[in-house]
């Protein structure tokens, strides 16, 4: 038997509900497994290693009484993006500013995976409020790619794609505003899914940009993922923007797919993201998934999306806007840091120093930016006009779903690159997320699945695949294709070409 | 100390310029719960003890729209004769201050779900006056302060300040009329009374509280001065802190005046919010800021728009009350009154209070002649509103009862509603415990009035030598003799059978 | 070509509340330039007939109903608060009325 740390969510739950192995076992690995690896790696803020083996220990009861398991993935371990809210654990979103924050309650994903007894074994690092692409704007520190641990691990899920390609956690939950969920996949070599916007309920989930943000499943495998999926989406009453149907049939459509077969399946490639700024590795990467595609029976065609050009400026004008006003609670008044109060300075003042000191150079950068954005006499020109180009990306979107099922492009133009490479250049930094932001505009689904890794430089690449709204089940279908057709190539798991990690000595 | 400015004489304001005006009014909705959130919408509980995430403004916490509170502000709408947005959103309005606890606040903005209506109002007079309605909007409340360390409880000078979050997110609706001219000398007059109006509808509605005294209803007056002959409007200023009815119409006075003084004498008058000092009746202004603030409107992401269905809206049309002006026009058709005799009784405060009288049985003319006179006597011997009296329509139908049937004179029914207002019981109980009956046994009236002539017998002898006019004297014998308790007629006729020749 | 000055950043600095020093407003400058600069591309596709899109899913009429919900207690409100007096969030001294403007709306606040 191989290390229970290098199974997929889905042998797990299986052999966690057949008592082959115990929750608590298969908690006590991974946990075993952070203590060994997560030094040089960072992927935890926080690690509840009392909390998660009381969850497994409690799944395990409920199993040895026969109960029927509370979810296909009950007594599974799970990796959580700092950025939701949990009643027995600090929520810090990567920033000083909450650095020993406890909210006094739940967010609905965290309520779900609690009821579907998934373990959460602790929460993972992040760009400071999501606001990054390699997860060095944490205020508490980088965290390292495990394929190179000079390297990024994308952003601002870092820490939860670390953790998955560690072998930390076979489960993570992210979030993506621009690509967060997809691009740190994509750099790591695991699946990351941005649903439908609306569904995944994002109430407890720490604003970014409230219109653009997601909660989403990240795994190993793309059923992994699916199950996961299925367990924290659906409706929630305290999220207004929140879809009242059925969260579409991913675990299902996962399933269908790994038989591999895709004929009767459309799928347009999207001309504008090729090209000047890809990287060759990533380019010849995509184009072997693309004719892997073809070879499985779908049928391939260009698609172009001109208004996809413009995606990039609309959502660092759009972006920035809602979070200047999202952040704004960050005051120092009633929760979280609070600086320069010494009794004879103003509120205004101390918040101004709370909000000075508690804030990274990115925070404060695009803080600026949304409030010139959205100032009188500059709203028009920026935002106004930012949420034209949102429209017109939407109707790109529609045209070309009128034509094919799916979409597919690179998840990410560039591999993994080093860290401190971009940090002093914002706008190369911003280029990371070129491919995955036009889904976030428009509100459909997308994910990221490893397509190989690249030539130059042996890291892993991401196919990104676009679907309708509400239709997740396609990315899904097809990327369940593509990856049993990838490991069948390989003999084996892309995952297994991670390095060994040192293991941490005490 | 502030020297108190010259004011120009109210007549010569108007001499010289025409009064517009522009009124604001919050109102905050008596809904169960807060606008976004499941928090009880109560006042006076504990500090913070009304509060989850959602008002906290917690981070990660969403907001939930209120039904009751959209349609309550529809309905206000509609009685307003506002046209219904078909879709509108709301607005994120972002500015930073620590009563807020998200540093914004979720308002409406360029499209309110309420707009283009008009409010008929009545002045003192009993004439009509046209206000038009500008839009209606839908926003949320801000916590509230404690300034201390400072003598005045006051935030100027105070070194801290205790933040209670129980009425953040408490539902605001607030109604913006449009530019009023054409009111003339009657401008403050206009004011009160479109406030009153408001109020009275608010009432009708049940939608508010609208008590002015506890901050559910808070007006604020803008004013400007054209000159006469002029077409652009003035510079208008906007009086805050205006908490009662009567200082709506004296904040607007107290302007008019001022900023005629400051035009006459070449001045200009500062855009600028001031506020109202109710000691004085004078406005005042506040701090002016060099730069005027930008609150970065943009479309709240985390509410989706409401587009109400044309069906929606006729279903909550047809649950409007009968409105005030409505109420008014069938209480003068039903009671047959004249304009001046609505005006009264409405002046009064009256109208209910009549109206449940005639429900309770009593004939309109005797239910409005008790309260217009005798009780509104009462209550302003007592300096209460009428219907704080306490006395009950159903008490005084009783009454008007007992009265009819001859059981009490118009005298003796006073002597009970005093007995009832005393807290003596029920009109019944207080006949019985003060012996009031009307005494029609005709035994003993016969009795009474053997007596009184046996007691003046040379006018019984006019009287049977048919001076019946002398008659009198008797009969006021009798009914002193009795305490005002018998019935004058019927002693009368007992007087003249006594004595008929 | 600057787009933005430093008075410029300067007021962005104090709507947003960051405490910015001198210095930090040259660098604030020459970013947001960069950026702005970069970001303004969506003018080309400038387009009267074009409605902006606020939000990604159409929804409309999202609404709950007016039944009261358990909240928070006191105390665990005030829990993370920096400093709490007499069951109420404790905050320094509020400038008094700097800003009438910002109160506009909100009335029944003494000041
Ligand atoms: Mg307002
Ligand atoms: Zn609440």
């Amino acid at each position: 038997m191989t290390e229970l740390t290098r199974w997929t969510a889905a042998a797990l739950a299986q052999a966690i509900h057949t008592r082959e192995v115990t929750a608590v076992a298969v908690t006590r690995a991974h946990l075993d497994r952070i203590a060994a690896v997560d030094g040089p790696v960072h992927a935890f803020l926080h690690v509840d290693a009392g909390g998660a083996l009381a969850a497994a220990a409690r799944v395990d009861a409920a199993l040895d009484d026969d109960e029927a398991p509370a979810s296909p993935l009950a007594g599974v371990p799970l990796a959580l993006k700092d950025v939701f809210t949990t009643a027995d654990m600090p929520t810090t979103c990567g920033s000083r500013t909450l650095r020993g924050w406890q909210p006094p309650y739940d967010a609905t994903v965290v309520g779900r995976l609690r009821e579907a007894g998934v373990v959460i074994l602790g929460k993972t690092n992040m760009d400071e409020f999501a606001m990054g692409s390699s997860t060095e704007n944490s205020g508490y520190g980088p965290t390292h790619n495990p394929w190179d641990l000079d390297r990024i691990p994308g952003g601002s899920g870092g820490g939860a794609s670390a953790s998955l390609a560690a072998f930390e956690a076979p489960l993570a939950i992210g979030t993506d505003t621009g690509g967060s969920i997809r691009q740190p996949s994509s750099v790591t070599g695991t699946v990351g899914v941005k649903p439908t916007y609306g569904g995944v309920s994002r109430y407890g989930l720490v604003a970014f940009s409230s219109s653009l943000d997601q909660g989403g499943p990240c795994a190993r495998t793309v059923l992994d993922a699916a199950l996961l999926h299925e367990i924290i989406g659906g409706h929630d009453p305290l999220d207004s923007t929140s879809i009242d149907a059925p969260v579409p049939p991913v675990a299902e459509a996962a399933r269908q797919g790994s038989s591999g077969d895709l004929h009767g399946v459309r799928v347009g490639v999207v001309t504008q993201f090729s090209g000047e700024g890809y990287q060759p590795g990533v380019l010849r990467a995509f184009e072997a998934a693309v004719e892997q595609l073809t070879a499985l029976g779908a049928e391939v065609v260009e698609v172009s999306c001109p208004s996809f050009d413009y995606a990039l400026p609309a959502y660092y004008l759009i972006a920035p806007s809602e979070c200047s006003s999202n952040l704004a609670r960050f005051d120092g008044m009633r929760y979280g840091l609070r600086e320069g109060d010494d009794g004879s300075r103003s509120a205004e003042e101390v918040m101004a120093r709370t909000r000075d000191a508690g804030f990274g150079a990115e925070v404060k950068r695009r803080i600026m930016i949304g409030t010139y954005a959205l100032s009188s006499g500059y709203y028009d020109a920026y935002y106004g006009q930012a949420q034209k180009v949102r429209t017109l990306i939407r109707r790109d979107f529609e045209a070309a779903f009128e034509r094919v099922d799916v979409l597919v492009s690179p998840t990410t133009p560039t591999t993994a690159f080093r860290i401190g490479e971009r940090v002093d250049d914002p706008l190369a930094m911003y280029l990371a997320d070129l491919c995955t932001i036009p889904a976030n505009l428009a509100g459909n689904a997308a994910l990221s699945v490893p397509c190989g890794l690249s030539e130059e430089d042996g890291m892993p690449v991401g196919l990104q695949v676009m679907s309708p709204t509400q239709a997740d089940h396609r990315g899904y279908r097809l990327a369940a294709a593509y990856e049993a057709a990838r490991d069948a190539a390989a003999g084996e798991s892309l995952i297994n070409a991670v390095p060994q990690l040192e293991v941490a000595t005490r | 100390m502030t020297r108190t400015a010259a004011l120009m004489s109210y007549e010569d304001v108007l001499g010289r310029f025409e009064p517009v005006l522009g009124l604001e009014v919050h109102v905050e909705l008596s809904t169960a719960t807060k606008m976004f959130c499941g928090c009880a919408n109560r006042f006076g509980a504990e500090p913070n003890t009304l509060v989850c995430p959602t008002c906290l403004g917690l981070p990660g916490s969403l907001p939930v729209l209120n039904r009751a509170a959209v349609e309550s502000v529809m309905r206000i709408g509609l009685a307003l004769n506002c046209l219904i947005a078909p879709w509108c959103r709301f607005a994120r309005k972002n500015y930073f201050y620590p009563d807020m606890p998200k540093n914004f606040q979720i308002s409406q903005y360029d499209e309110p779900i309420a707009f283009d209506g008009s409010l008929v109002v009545a002045l003192d007079d009993g004439s009509e006056f046209t206000v038009g309605i500008e839009r209606v909007h839908m926003e949320e409340d801000t916590g509230k302060s404690l300034h201390r360390g400072s003598s005045t409880g006051r935030i100027h000078g105070s070194d801290h300040s205790l933040l209670d979050y129980n009425r953040a997110g408490v539902p605001l609706m607030e109604i913006v009329t449009k530019p009023v001219p054409g009111a003339g000398h009657r401008a403050p007059e206009v004011a009160r009374c479109y406030v009153t109006a408001l109020r009275d509808l608010l009432r009708a509605l049940h939608v508010s509280d609208v008590r002015m005294d506890q901050g559910s209803l808070r007006c604020d007056a803008n004013v400007s001065l054209t000159p006469r002959g002029a077409s652009a409007f003035g510079t208008r200023t906007e009086t805050k802190n205006v908490n009662s009815l009567r200082s709506v119409e004296r904040a607007v006075r107290h302007e008019m005046q001022r900023q005629a003084e400051v035009l006459a004498g070449g001045g200009t008058v500062i855009q600028e919010t001031r506020h109202f000092d109710e000691a004085s009746w004078t406005t005042m202004a506040g701090r002016r800021k060099e730069t005027s603030e930008d609150y970065r409107y943009f479309p709240e992401p985390d509410l989706v728009p409401i587009a109400p269905s044309q069906q929606w809206i006729e279903d909550l049309r047809t649950t409007l009350p009968e409105l005030p002006w409505q109420r008014r026009a069938r209480a003068q058709a039903d009671w047959g009154l004249s304009d001046a005799e609505l005006r009264d009784l409405v002046n009064a405060g009256a109208l209910e209070l009549i109206a449940a009288t005639v429900d309770a049985g009593a004939p309109p003319s005797e239910a409005r002649s008790w309260w217009v006179s005798y009780l509104t006597q009462q209550a302003n011997t007592r300096d209460v509103e009428l219907a704080e009296l306490p006395v009950t329509p159903a008490q005084l139908a009783r009454l008007i009862e007992m009265v009819t049937e001859g059981a009490l004179t118009t005298t003796l029914a006073r002597q009970v509603v005093d007995g009832v207002l005393a807290g003596e019981g029920e009109p019944d109980e207080v006949v019985a415990a003060r012996g009031l009956a009307v005494v029609s046994d005709d035994s003993e009236l016969q009795a009474a009035v053997d007596e009184a002539l046996a007691a003046q017998p040379e006018v019984a002898e006019k009287i049977r030598g048919g001076k019946t006019a002398a008659a009198g004297a008797v009969v006021g014998a009798v009914m002193k003799a009795t305490g005002g308790k018998a019935d004058a007629k019927r002693v009368h006729e007992l007087v003249l059978a006594r004595c008929r020749p | 070509m600057s787009t933005i000055s430093r008075g410029e950043v300067a007021r962005l600095a104090q709507l947003a509340r960051l405490a910015v020093t001198e210095s930090e407003l040259d660098v604030f400058a020459d970013q947001l330039d960069v950026i702005l600069t970069s970001v303004a591309r969506v003018g080309e596709v400038a387009a009267d007939d074009i409605p902006p899109t606020s939000h990604a899913v159409p929804l409309t009429n999202v609404l709950r109903d007016d039944v009261v919900r358990p909240g928070l207690s006191q105390q665990q409100a005030l829990a993370a608060a920096p400093s709490a007096e007499e069951g109420r969030f404790r905050v320094p001294r509020i400038l008094a009325a700097d800003d009438p403007q910002q109160r506009t709306d909100m009335g029944a606040e003494q000041s």
